[in-house]
């Protein structure tokens, strides 16, 4: 059975042995074939998403976060029509309201209150919105794309079989679970610091800390793929192996991974909040962004605290939505709890 | 399990000769290279000469690499650009403090997650599980560093009833030893700085224990509910044994062995939360060293760092898989 040896390698040592294990779980779950009413799986997905309370409640919150984040600028006083400006016009409206000790909160000019240089939080918030969001979606693209190559080669090196192709599969898997075993935060961290402070700097860093996830996920889903009935039916009719693998396997073995790419813009958000957090973001504050926001705020702690408040619960509800949308795509997914 | 040891060894050798190679690399890379990062961007043409020359920046790079190592062998890591000490100096002074933390955090954990765990799987659907189970996935969606603000903010600041800077009051007479500040206040009988850098733990350990305690909590409860299940709990009640003794005897102690063994696996998120929660509190520990770094562009402290926590994590996996070899003999055959 080809499923075997998608579990045979594990990581060195416990810490990515777990995540790993819960990796190999997920990528066998669109393998599993499809009921007897021989609906197709993304019908059947999709039907069991909508039933879901949680997938509703997810995609709701990541639909308005969408939103937000692309018209939410054309709110903000003054207006910008631009299409995605991410450097923020906002000036300082209120500077002379800043005195130490005191930054107004909420006020019917300004709903959320000023910043500590009197800008308008909530337009702040806005911008910081789109962000985020291209933070989080840049990122996990990186991630995506770097962990769909090495996971992408190792599979097809080990479908394709023969000495050589199990060798490049196994030295890649190596180095891929290496960096499965190291905790993801300090992982974008270490990457971060080397390529120092930018907003670049931060969608890289944690865009490599996802690639192992996709990697190792991508490579699990190919091989449980090369199982099914569609790759023998190929085989017999003469179909080639390389074409076999890109446009039969490969396309097939998509559904967990966007799945985790769900669940990775959550971890993405909090881990780039993270990092901003510790310096290594954009330093430039006219960039608003929430996670640089809130550890801004950190100064202000004592004057404003409410300036915390309104990145954080941002920052969590966007994180919750993402999550909530995953975990239900992930159950959708899994042939136990088909109905 | 001798074999398997040095097996797992050796392992460890080509992942730290890969890493020391990456951060030979970007040590070379530095913006105008280790003497500009030493001597800061406006230094004079000769002085960066001479001091090219004194790091023997002129020599052939395989000369450079090679002495690069023997220094890290000798976990020589340069001097800190902040301090002007060497950094390996400055991480055992603050490393104690990250530990402790980390322990105290663990505890916390450890300590409040598995009956909270264990009650919401017993009472399953009840308020707690749904408190526990939607909690959890709200933890986790919560930047650490938001928590300890909060933490911070309402009982250090608005009720008053902790300290929230530093690892000790300044006005505290303590010797150290060890630099574990509460080992070393028990150690030298000076019971009040024990009980006052306790006390400089509680609050950051609280907000560091926030996801490893989400974890814990949906571990033990998942684990109990599977351990409920089981055929030999309901010949327990069937043979008509008090709900006493078969949650003591049959469920808690199955359930926990999964638990018990994923402990070494939170490691990486104590860590990494202490990195984050230090700053926070001006708890001067590794975390907080590293987030000057960052801000003053202390680059041999930030190659430390990195290496550091490579080397952290390789031990800490090392020392689990030997403990689970030990535990389950089949996972040596891996």
């Amino acid at each position: 059975m080809a499923t075997e040896p998608a579990q045979r390698t594990s990581p060195p040592g416990p810490i990515g042995r777990r995540r790993a294990e819960r990796l190999d779980r997920l990528a066998e779950l669109a393998a599993t074939p499809p009921d007897e009413r021989g609906e197709s799986l993304t019908r059947e997905t999709l039907r069991r998403l909508r039933r879901s309370p949680m997938a509703m409640v997810g995609a709701s919150i990541v639909l308005i976060f969408v939103v937000i984040a692309l018209i939410g600028p054309l709110l903000t006083p003054p207006p910008s029509w631009l299409p995605l400006p991410l450097y923020s016009p906002i000036e300082n409206v209120g500077l002379e309201q800043i005195r130490p000790g005191q930054i107004p909160g909420p006020s019917g000019d300004h709903w959320l209150g000023l910043d500590h240089l009197g800008r308008d939080e909530l337009s702040r918030m806005l911008y910081g919105a789109r962000q985020t969001l291209l933070v989080g979606v840049v990122a996990t693209l990186i991630g995506f794309t770097a962990g769909a190559v090495i996971g992408g080669v190792a599979g097809a090196a080990y479908g394709l079989g023969g000495r050589i192709g199990r060798w490049i599969d196994s030295i890649l898997m190596r180095f891929i679970d290496l960096l499965l075993a190291m905790p993801p935060l300090l992982l974008a961290f270490s990457v971060a610091a080397v390529l120092g402070r930018s907003l670049t700097a931060v969608m890289i860093a944690v865009g490599v800390a996802a690639t192992p996830i996709f990697a190792r996920l991508l490579r699990g889903s190919m091989i449980a793929q090369a199982n099914r009935d569609y790759v023998l039916a190929a085989t017999s009719l003469g179909v080639r192996r390389p074409r076999i693998v890109l446009s039969h396997v490969f396309p097939n073995s998509l559904a967990p991974v966007i799945v985790q790419a769900t669940l990775t813009l959550a971890t993405a958000i909090i881990e780039a909040a993270g990092l901003s957090f510790l310096g290594l973001g954009n330093p430039d504050s006219r960039w608003p962004e929430w996670g640089t926001m809130l550890a801004q705020a950190q100064a202000q702690l004592a004057v404003q605290p409410m300036l915390a408040v309104y990145p954080a619960i941002a920052i969590i509800i966007t994180a919750l939505g993402f999550t909530l949308l995953g975990e239900a795509m992930r159950e959708a997914l899994d042939p136990k709890l088909r109905r | 399990m001798t074999r398997f040891i040095i097996r797992r060894l050796l392992q460890v050798i080509p992942t730290l000769a890969a890493l020391s190679v990456l951060l030979f690399i970007w040590l070379r890379r530095l913006p105008g290279g280790p003497d500009a990062a030493l001597l800061g961007e406006r230094a004079t043409p000769e002085a960066r000469a001479a001091i090219r020359e004194r790091l023997g920046l002129d020599e052939p790079i395989l000369v450079q690499y090679g002495r690069y190592m023997k220094d890290l062998l000798r976990l020589d890591f340069g001097v800190s650009t902040q301090t002007q000490q060497p950094v390996i100096d400055e991480f055992l002074i603050r490393f104690p403090g990250t530990v402790e933390l980390a322990f105290t955090a663990l505890a916390i954990a450890v300590g409040v997650g598995i009956p909270v765990g264990y009650l919401a799987a017993r009472r399953r659907g009840g308020w707690l599980d749904n408190l526990v189970v939607s909690g959890s996935m709200v933890g986790i969606c919560t930047p650490v560093f938001f928590l300890a603000f909060v933490l911070k903010w309402v009982f250090g600041e608005q009720l008053g009833w902790l300290p929230t800077f530093g690892r000790q009051s300044p006005g505290i007479n303590a010797t150290h030893v060890t630099n574990f500040f509460v080992l070393d206040g028990l150690l030298t009988r000076e019971w009040d700085a024990a009980w006052d850098a306790f006390l400089h733990l509680l609050l950051p350990a609280i907000a560091v224990a926030s996801i490893p305690f989400a974890v814990i909590v949906r571990m033990t409860r998942a684990s109990v509910l599977e351990v409920l299940n089981e055929d030999y709990v309901r010949t327990a009640e069937a043979k008509g044994l008090t709900d006493r003794t078969i949650r003591g005897r049959h469920v808690l102690r199955n359930a926990l062995l999964p638990v018990v063994t994923a402990i070494g696996v939170l490691a990486g998120a104590l860590l990494s939360g202490a990195v984050l929660t230090e700053t926070v509190f001006a708890f001067n520990g590794i975390g907080r060293f590293v987030y000057l770094a960052i801000q003053n562009a202390d680059y041999p402290v930030l190659m430390a760092f990195i290496m550091f926590i490579a080397l952290t994590f390789v031990t800490i996996n090392l020392l689990v898989d030997i403990s689970y070899s030990i535990i389950d003999p089949r996972v040596r055959v891996h």
